[in-house]
């Protein structure tokens, strides 16, 4: 047994072997693209570098949420950018998951009608690519509204639509908003404290729940008060053909929000589908036989078993909506896409360019697959 | 058990009971108060939108822009004297279709209901073409959908009589695939049509299809280097991997766009629609990849075990034993890719391609249809829809089939 294995049929070597082979090939393709790069940075007289970034941007953004003139740097217009991308992921993230799981739970509902247009919704929505519908909401929803403003259709609670886009109420921004600001977000993780506990004792005491009840609902009074009136909302004003005052949203802002909305919740819906699904039956009868009401069975038993499964799909739905935010340029929205698209094609510096959307792109990714992967351990079935 | 039966019991099929249609509407629409509002309401929505609808399709929608643009949306401007390649590779494609169906159902009915009525439904399609386009055009595709269910017929017989051509059929459509590419490109002794000036569902289907053939072996290997003991070849596949997940598509459509003409020798020009191409097959490689990877990670490590223990080497355990199962796995996941791959070549409208979005927006900026934009976007919604839900109604029934062999 000791005849010596030659080396070109040895398991060990051939396995060095082959990894110094793929470094070596990685390494000259890169090397020979890299000259290229260099030769051709050379023949067009630019040397690598982001000190464009500092330069004079001059060319118009329609969103600026931050004051934001064409006399700004580059860099500050990339930053207008990312703060309009983030603005549509957030608001699009919280906003889809809330269709969508009305949407799937309506998929599961007693209700045949109700169940056969949530599917329609689904089939729809899934199978028609995004950029179609981002087109449909800007050119044949949102600039096909009236354009004339001597009398908008308006929604209740003064929103008015236009072909400026929406005009809503928002709150003013004194001290008196932020201070109610807080009291509305204490509320709210008080109210949810004395919720848990109120079904623990009911779930693990028999208890009634009564007076809890009281406090829950003396809560919720003082928390719409504070909506009410404390926001110091502003409203927008009708007047001479102008709609002054409140926040408007742009046409380009509201089809991509709308467009994003409608696309990632018919995925969701389906994420949330098979989620319930997936609970076995088993579960609900041995919840009713316990005594849990409907309602509560759904909300003790079945839903926490659902969301360990639905947890990680939902979590690669929100990175495709992020993604998907980069379509934004398609309707004129100044996403971190657009605005970097534009600075490239003014500078020539592709590259750099490139470089940044990367970063910013794979940075927004890891902060969600973070976020959601920490909500994901949270979930999971504790076990030995 | 403590209850024992005296007698051995016979197990009835389960009764079937005949719910008439009142206790049905009962039972599904009004149960109880609550239902009854969803009912009420869900039926106020669906008149509103109906109505509106309705209205909007019969009496407000100028739909001449869709005939008078039918061309164009379909095959955008290929040269009209060589019209008849893209016709013959449609014909190709349907007899082809019907010879697999025809194999695939060769032990059932050919046509069950659903079948027939989508039939119907194109034959009633392609003879309501013939008022607004002409009445050539509908009876070609009248003629083609015959040649079709002709074929179909014909491979029912074929497939009972060669039982063993169902695992030839992958292979087949591989070959029509290059047969139909080499009709609408040109070449040899046909004139030559540059990749550049397709447009129109033909371009969408072509980046599509080509995307997905090139972007299955790249993604098997990548999925295979994944989960490679060599950590060289690891690394690269997740580093790869990874970072074209983690960006937008259009980014990478942005780089194969203009960064490929600066990392290329000055003297080197690629087609834009190869470079396009190239973009879409990586992004979807990396995605097959994570797709693949699943499959693989399904089979049980005793199937390699076993393998090896027969003697087979390292590479012929993942050749024959490893990669056909976890291939069959996640077949249906295949297909959903391969429908999200086809709704994503709309994004070459972004980058200047007049693919089928793309050149409904260049149609919609023709004078004579200015404003049209709910006409045109409703066609376009219908055909992605039209093409995308069916393959989505393929990979379920390929699961169900699936599942059952399974068992």
């Amino acid at each position: 047994m000791d005849e010596k294995i030659p080396f070109w049929r040895d398991d060990r070597v051939l396995k060095i072997i082959g990894q110094v082979i793929a470094v070596v090939v990685f390494v000259t393709v890169m090397l020979i693209l890299g000259s290229n790069i260099a030769r051709n940075f050379q023949s067009l007289g630019i040397t690598f570098g982001f000190g464009f970034l500092r330069r004079a941007a001059s060319f118009g953004i329609g969103d600026t949420p931050i004051p934001y003139t064409p006399s700004d740097s580059y860099g500050r217009a990339v930053l207008v950018g990312l703060v309009n991308s983030l603005r549509v992921m957030i608001l699009g993230i919280i906003l889809a998951t809330v269709v969508g799981i009305a949407v799937g739970v309506a998929r599961l509902s007693d209700n045949w009608l109700l169940k056969q247009i949530a599917g329609i919704y689904v089939e729809l929505f899934r199978n028609t690519p995004l950029l179609l519908q981002l087109f449909c909401w800007y050119f044949a929803v949102f600039l096909n509204l009236p354009g004339d403003l001597e009398n908008p259709p308006r929604l209740p609670g003064p929103i008015f639509l236009t072909q400026r886009g929406v005009d809503m109420p928002w709150p003013d921004g004194t001290l008196q908003t932020w201070l109610s600001v807080a009291f509305l977000l204490i509320s709210a993780v008080l109210a949810f404290i004395i919720w848990r506990r109120r079904t623990t004792a009911m779930v693990q005491r028999g208890e009634s729940g009564r007076s809890l009840q009281m406090i829950l609902i003396g809560i919720g009074v003082l928390a719409l008060l504070a909506l009410i009136f404390g926001l110091q909302w502003d409203r927008p004003n009708l007047s001479e053909g102008a709609i002054t005052d409140g926040l408007n949203l742009s046409p380009e802002f509201g089809a991509v929000l709308f467009g994003l909305i409608f696309y990632t919740a018919a995925f969701i819906a389906e994420v949330v589908r098979a989620g319930i699904q997936s609970v076995t039956k088993g579960q609900w009868e041995a919840a009713r036989a316990l005594g849990l009401r409907p309602t509560l069975a759904m909300r003790l038993v079945i839903f926490p078993q659902a969301l360990r499964v639905m947890i990680p799909p939902l979590t690669s739905e929100y990175l495709n909506l992020a993604k998907n935010s980069s379509l934004a340029i398609a309707v004129g929205y100044a996403d971190v896409y657009a605005t970097s698209f534009t600075t490239s094609n003014q500078t020539g510096r592709t590259i750099e360019m490139i470089l940044i959307l990367m970063a910013t792109y794979l940075t927004i990714n890891l902060i969600i697959s973070l976020g959601m992967n920490t909500f994901n351990r949270s979930v999971q079935m504790k076990e030995r | 058990m403590t209850t024992t039966n005296p007698e051995p019991s016979v197990i009835a099929a389960p009764p079937i009971t005949q719910i008439s249609p009142g206790a049905w509407v009962k039972k599904n629409l009004f149960s109880d108060w609550f239902n009854t509002i969803l009912t009420i309401v869900c039926l106020g929505a669906i008149a509103w939108l109906g109505y509106g609808l309705l209205t909007w399709i019969f009496t407000q929608a100028q739909w001449q822009v869709v005939p008078a643009n039918l061309r164009l949306f379909f095959v955008g401007r290929y040269p009209a004297p060589l019209m008849w390649r893209p016709w013959t590779a449609l014909g190709i494609i349907a007899v082809s279709a019907g010879l697999t169906w025809g194999i695939l159902a060769r032990s059932t009915w050919l046509f069950n209901r659903t079948g027939l009525i989508f039939l119907g439904v194109l034959a009633v399609l392609f003879v309501a073409l013939s008022v607004p386009v002409s009445l050539n055009t509908s009876l070609l595709l009248l003629a083609i959908l015959g040649l079709s269910v002709a074929a179909a017929f014909a491979g029912q017989q074929i497939g009972q009589r060669f039982p063993t051509l169902v695992s030839w059929l992958a292979l087949g459509w591989l070959g029509i695939f290059f047969i139909v590419f080499g009709l609408i490109r040109g070449g040899l002794f046909l004139r030559e049509v540059r990749l550049d000036d397709l447009s129109g569902l033909l371009l969408t289907l072509l980046t599509a299809i080509v995307s997905i053939v090139l972007s299955f072996p790249i993604g098997i290997l990548l999925a295979l280097g994944r989960q490679s003991n060599l950590p060289v070849v690891r690394w690269m596949s997740i580093g790869f991997i990874e970072i074209i997940r983690g960006l937008p598509l259009i980014t990478i459509l942005f780089m194969s766009s203009l960064l490929v003409p600066l990392i290329l020798p000055p003297n080197v020009r690629i087609d834009r629609v190869v470079r396009a191409i190239a973009g879409l097959t990586l992004f979807s490689a990396a995605y097959l990849a994570e797709n693949v990877r699943g499959g693989l990670q399904s089979i049980p490590r005793g199937q390699s075990e076993a393998a090896k223990a027969l003697g087979l080497s390292a590479p012929l355990v993942t050749v024959l034993i490893i990669l056909p199962q976890a291939l069959k796995a996640v077949i249906p996941t295949i297909v959903g890719q391969f429908i999200s791959l086809f709704k994503d070549t709309s994004l070459l409208a972004i980058i200047g391609f007049a693919e089928l979005l793309g050149i409904s927006q260049s149609i919609l900026s023709n004078p004579n249809f200015l404003g049209r934009y709910q006409e045109v976007y409703a066609f376009d919604t219908v055909i992605y829809f039209c093409c995308c839900y069916a393959m989505a109604l393929a990979s379920r029934r390929l699961e169900k089939q699936l599942r059952t062999e399974n068992r």
